[in-house]
């Protein structure tokens, strides 16, 4: 059995990594729209889901059953390969690019085989993303296009144009974090943030403070969220590409867009933010027990929360998470060697766990672009700033050398 | 049968299935489909080769830009089922074999010439991007800057082709 | 390890299909592709010949023959939308006003 282990580690090992992370992503979405529900309610001054277990902790378990029990029609006259490819692949496509992303620094051996924190660590990671960026575009195209509808194709259309025009600016405005770090590896990016152990000032936002300006916004209209979400709106051309998609197929289209949130969020940290680096500099090493530390508060306020909770579900199951948070938060600081392993995947999830905070403000707070104004904004804009970003940073490293 | 061998195989196979599929589909839009099919394996098989900077390269300009550009232009002009076509069925049942005959025999002559190269990333070698880009800056920067002339070119055109009679 | 060899048949072959393709089919669309398809077998010859004799050369001329594809799709697109235009119909027999 042993031997078997050793000689397939290479096949079993990433395997069940897969499997880990599908499972994780796939909460990680169920409870993204969760917390989309409550900060955009609590935004426009109501609650959110409150009613489906306490604060609304089951409302994606309830939306997940409801999607499996709905009616999946096909409408007549559809073109039945298209149509059926269109949410297959964007769904695909979305897990796939969170296979190169890198979560934490630790390389370890299992089963003599020898792996890193994520799933595999090429060359080109980079470059890997952008390449599935660039064919996300066909799984709206087709969607739109399939669904033998004029909303459809229309929001297809258009979503698919706004995504190549914002492609170009997406890679561009990366080009200018590659010259600095030059190394298309996302883990050779962030080790290069690491070089100086100062911590937050060693990250490359500094340096390129247009370049990741330029990324978010045109990350945001590569995934098509607000403000540039006009081919999917509720109040524009129906719902756009996925109008006739129902129940099963229309959670795919879901599942992918949350998960393209998330690894847009996961870039945006690796790239500009020091991916898996904490903020304070290495010599400080007391800081190792700030996640240990902030378990403890936060295990008594869900405690304290709990206990004058409406329902007695709530009452009962508040505490008890709070009792475990507080156990962990305790074992963590009785055994400090664990800190250290648990130091790079906290600040990475925490640093992401922020982006898409701000992803869900804007959606509160940013009336929408009206297509035309996308269109310019993108090409006439977002393109010649990248571009300009590009040349600035050249020049910089040709003047100061590589910081 | 070692790995790569296999992953050559599938790759292969994969190709070859999408490029027949690309001739025997009667919609245009299921032969751009099997195109893409055709363009991922060919990208795979430049990974297996260990050319990676080119197999990116593939996948972003080919397969998610020139190919977007085929299946916009087929969404715009609703391109429909081909028609019946009232070809000779002599061409037909002659033809295809003997151009499959033509690429068996280019097949077999380079079997019989070429059998002493060396194996490609005989050693797992990789091609960085930066020898690529040395060379690229180096020794071919006219043809680059040809190309880059010839593109702006191309847009022009494209954009004064595509206009409306005003 | 893959002989080059074997690299080099599957070129060829997808060249055939690409031949085959070019001359049978009727919607000049689907033409276009088939040429794509034959560009992309070159590619591949390229690449396998570079790789095996360890000069980067090939590749460099693989991304070349790449933008050359990209400007030559982009320009023929826009003829075969003009041309879509003028004659009400996609398929190649109907262009044939210069035919005696």
């Amino acid at each position: 059995m042993n031997e078997f282990l050793t000689h397939y580690a290479f096949l079993i090992v990433p395997i069940i990594k897969i499997a880990i992370l599908v499972f994780l992503v796939l909460t990680v979405d169920a409870y993204l729209t969760w917390l989309e529900r409550k900060v955009i309610a609590h935004i426009q001054a109501r609650w959110g889901p409150y009613r489906v277990g306490p604060h609304g902790l089951l409302q994606p378990l309830a939306d997940g059953v409801k999607f499996i029990f709905k009616e999946d029609p096909m409408p007549a006259g559809v073109d039945k390969i298209a149509y059926f490819l269109a949410p297959f692949l964007t769904l695909m496509l979305a897990l796939t690019s969170l296979a190169v992303i890198p979560f934490g620094p630790q390389r370890f051996t299992i089963w003599g085989y020898e792996t890193h924190v994520g799933i595999a660590d090429v060359n080109i990671s980079l470059l890997v993303l952008f390449a599935i960026t660039a064919l996300a575009v066909y799984g709206v195209a087709l969607a739109g296009w399939a669904s033998n509808s004029k909303y459809s194709l229309l929001g297809g259309l258009r979503s698919s144009a706004q995504m190549i025009s914002y492609e170009l600016a997406l890679t561009l405005s990366v080009v200018g974090v590659l010259l600095i770090a030059g190394d298309f590896s996302l883990r050779g990016i962030v080790e290069q943030q690491a070089q100086s152990g100062k911590g937050l000032v060693s990250w490359n936002i500094f340096p390129q403070i247009i370049g990741f300006l330029c990324f978010f916004t045109a990350a945001i209209a590569e995934t098509n969220r607000v403000p540039f979400d006009l081919p999917e709106a509720e109040s524009e051309l129906v719902a756009g590409f996925h109008t006739e998609y129902a129940s099963m197929k229309f959670a795919m289209f879901f599942i992918a867009e949350y998960t393209s949130m998330i690894t847009v969020s996961c870039l945006c940290t690796i790239l500009f933010f020091g991916g898996w680096l904490s903020p304070f500099p290495v010599s400080w090493t007391f800081t190792q027990f700030l996640p240990s530390v902030l378990l403890i508060p936060f295990g008594l306020w869900v405690i304290f929360d709990g206990i004058r909770y409406e329902t007695i579900f709530g009452r009962v199951l508040l505490p008890g998470v709070g009792i475990a948070l507080l156990a962990l938060g305790g074992a963590l600081l009785a055994y400090p060697v664990v800190n250290g392993y648990i130091q790079g995947p906290f600040w990475f999830f925490a640093k992401v766990f922020v982006f898409l905070f701000v992803y869900i403000w804007m959606r509160g707070t940013l009336p929408r672009f009206r297509y035309d104004q996308l269109m310019s904004f993108g090409w006439k804009f977002l393109l010649p700033v990248s571009i300009a970003n590009v040349v600035l940073t050249s020049v910089a490293i040709l003047i100061w050398g590589r910081h | 049968m070692t790995a790569p061998l296999v992953i050559f195989f599938v790759l292969a196979a994969l190709a070859v299935f999408g490029a027949v599929s690309l001739i025997l589909q009667r919609h245009p839009i299921h032969s751009a489909l099997s195109l893409i099919v055709v363009m991922v394996a060919l990208a795979g098989l430049y990974l297996l080769m260990g050319a990676e900077f080119v197999a990116a390269v593939q996948i972003i300009v080919y397969g998610g830009a020139i190919m977007v550009l085929f299946i916009f232009v087929i969404m715009l002009l609703n391109a429909g089922l081909e028609e019946r076509t009232n070809f000779s069925r002599l061409a037909t049942y002659a033809g295809i074999p003997l151009a499959l005959a033509v690429s068996g025999l280019i097949a077999a002559a380079i079997v019989r010439s070429g059998g002493h190269l060396p194996a490609p990333a005989p050693s797992g070698a990789l091609t960085s991007t930066k020898t690529l880009s040395m060379l690229l800056f180096t020794e071919f920067v006219y043809p680059f800057e040809l190309t880059s002339f010839l593109i702006l070119v191309a847009i022009l055109g494209a954009i004064v082709l595509a206009q409306r009679e005003n | 390890m893959v002989p080059t060899n074997y690299y080099l048949i599957l070129s060829a072959i997808l060249f055939g299909l690409g031949i085959v393709g070019f001359v049978f089919k009727r919607n000049i669309i689907t033409l276009f592709m088939a040429i794509e398809l034959m560009l992309n077998a070159v590619n591949l010859a390229f690449v396998a010949f570079s790789q095996s004799l360890g000069k980067p050369d090939g590749e460099v001329f693989v991304l070349f023959v790449i933008v050359v594809a990209a400007a030559e799709a982009a320009v023929g697109l826009g003829i075969i939308i003009l041309t879509a235009r003028n004659r009400h119909s996609l398929n190649v027999e109907r262009v044939d006003l210069l035919k005696l």
